[in-house]
């Protein structure tokens, strides 16, 4: 069977939610560098993997796909039976699970990517943090985490009693605030603060971060 | 005969709507439940236990409690799986990781401008909100981007994720819905040759229909 393919950049917290996810699979795959400081993802050949121009994309044989959260599904469902498991054959335990994979998208995700962009990328970039607009959204991501520590204080993962894709799509933009401004946020939640520091320290994320520091 | 299904929240949040149209589509009955939101009913204490973000809607069967609409479609699909549309969510797992992507769509690329216009132009004068007219206008730009990709999308395919209708679809009725019906941005979606021809042909589907009266009855 042909080789999985993830086309991305590494500084993409989309892209790095499917490097951890197939890093948690244990699958073999290709990581084809996509290089967006000279436009390459809004060029004819990788808008026919995602026509929205954006990273990550997926390939698997004669399988494209794109958009982060379904190429996560995909692989966590057809690989079900390889490495750790991701989502839940019981349609109640996967229901639970649906809930807090739309949480992370919905509530979580816009407000985390916009501090994200302010302190996490733009500094890296050479360019200016918006102060107002780090504001607005942290005072956002802290009623989020609110709602978080009243969960993670009933049940050890956001999904259930175990790791899932629910509490995997957090860690990309969860490790860019960290070691920011935002971090205190996160800290000053016990549950939260306990659940952060356990997911960041799998070993399938740990080589996603090996990835970054090798390029 | 099973108990009716609960949904609760007013048929016209657009989040409440994308259950209700999933639930016709699969034939699963529902009792709605009426949540009063210009009394603030969704952020008591009663409601918050049902969901925790003070938000429409919320779902519950005999067996489990459910919020976030596209969790709740995607629970409804795999419980009714032989009941109504059977292809709503995909019968297979290369047709379901198509659905799902273009489900992402929806909910990244066209839920945010599309529902901040909806606010802006179909809710905010209702509500005695004042309109920002840069926020009109720079959302107006992202939709209309995001609608030229699907207008090319919809050149190659009948729907969204492929040749059938899907949940994908469904997704993006009710902020759709309330552009070209309760706006004067209903021209993004029909000025478009394949997005119209698309929106016609699933705004025609009784599900929908259904909903909209139900919207219109409220």
């Amino acid at each position: 069977m042909a080789a999985i393919k993830a086309h991305g950049s590494l500084i993409s917290t989309a892209t790095n939610r499917v490097l951890v996810t197939l890093y948690e699979k244990e699958l073999e795959f290709e990581f084809v560098s996509v290089d967006m400081s000279t436009g390459e993802h809004k060029k004819d050949h990788f808008l026919s993997l995602n026509p929205f121009g954006q990273v990550p994309a997926l390939e698997h044989g004669d399988l494209k796909l794109f958009e982060s959260r379904a190429i996560t599904k995909y692989v966590a469902y057809e690989y079900a039976n390889k490495g750790t498991q991701l989502i839940h054959q019981d349609s109640k335990k996967m229901a639970i699970t649906l809930v807090w994979m739309e949480v992370e998208a919905q509530q979580y995700d816009p407000v985390a990517s916009k501090l994200t962009w302010e302190l996490g990328l733009k500094p890296m970039l050479g360019m200016v943090t918006d102060k107002a607009i780090v504001e607005e959204n942290e005072a956002k991501l802290a009623k989020v985490l609110d709602v978080y520590e009243n969960r993670l204080a009933h049940s050890k993962y956001l999904g259930g009693d175990c790791f899932t894709l629910a509490d995997l799509h957090h860690l990309p933009t969860l490790q860019y605030l960290l070691g920011t401004q935002s971090q205190k946020l996160f800290d000053s939640r016990p549950h939260v603060s306990a659940w952060v520091a356990d997911i960041t320290a799998r070993p399938a994320w740990l080589k996603v971060q090996a990835m970054r520091n090798k390029h | 005969m099973a108990t009716p299904v609960k949904v609760y929240g007013p048929p016209m949040s657009t989040a409440v709507s994308r259950v209700l149209a999933c639930l016709y589509e699969k034939n699963v009955e529902f009792e709605l439940i009426s949540i009063n939101m210009s009394k603030g009913e969704h952020k008591k204490p009663e409601f918050l236990k049902l969901q925790p973000f003070g938000q429409v809607p919320a779902f519950e069967d005999e067996s489990i409690s459910l919020f976030e609409s596209r969790a709740i479609c995607r629970y409804i699909c795999d419980k009714y799986a032989d009941k109504g549309n059977k292809g709503l969510y995909g019968t297979n797992p290369l047709a379901k990781a198509s659905i799902d992507q273009w489900l992402e769509a929806e909910g990244q690329s066209f839920n945010p401008p599309s529902s901040t216009l909806v606010f802006q132009l179909a809710f905010a004068p209702r509500m005695n909100i004042k309109q920002d007219k840069v926020v009109i206008r720079q959302n107006e730009e992202k939709l209309s981007k995001v609608l030229d990709i699907y207008e090319k999308r919809l050149g190659e395919a009948r729907f969204l994720a492929g040749d059938e209708f899907s949940l994908a679809d469904l997704s993006h009725l009710p902020n759709t819905q309330y552009l070209v019906s309760g706006t004067d941005k209903g021209n993004l979606f029909t000025s478009r040759e394949n997005v119209g021809r698309w929106w016609d042909e699933i705004s025609s589907r009784d599900s929908w229909k259904k909903v909209v009266d139900l919207q219109k009855g409220a």
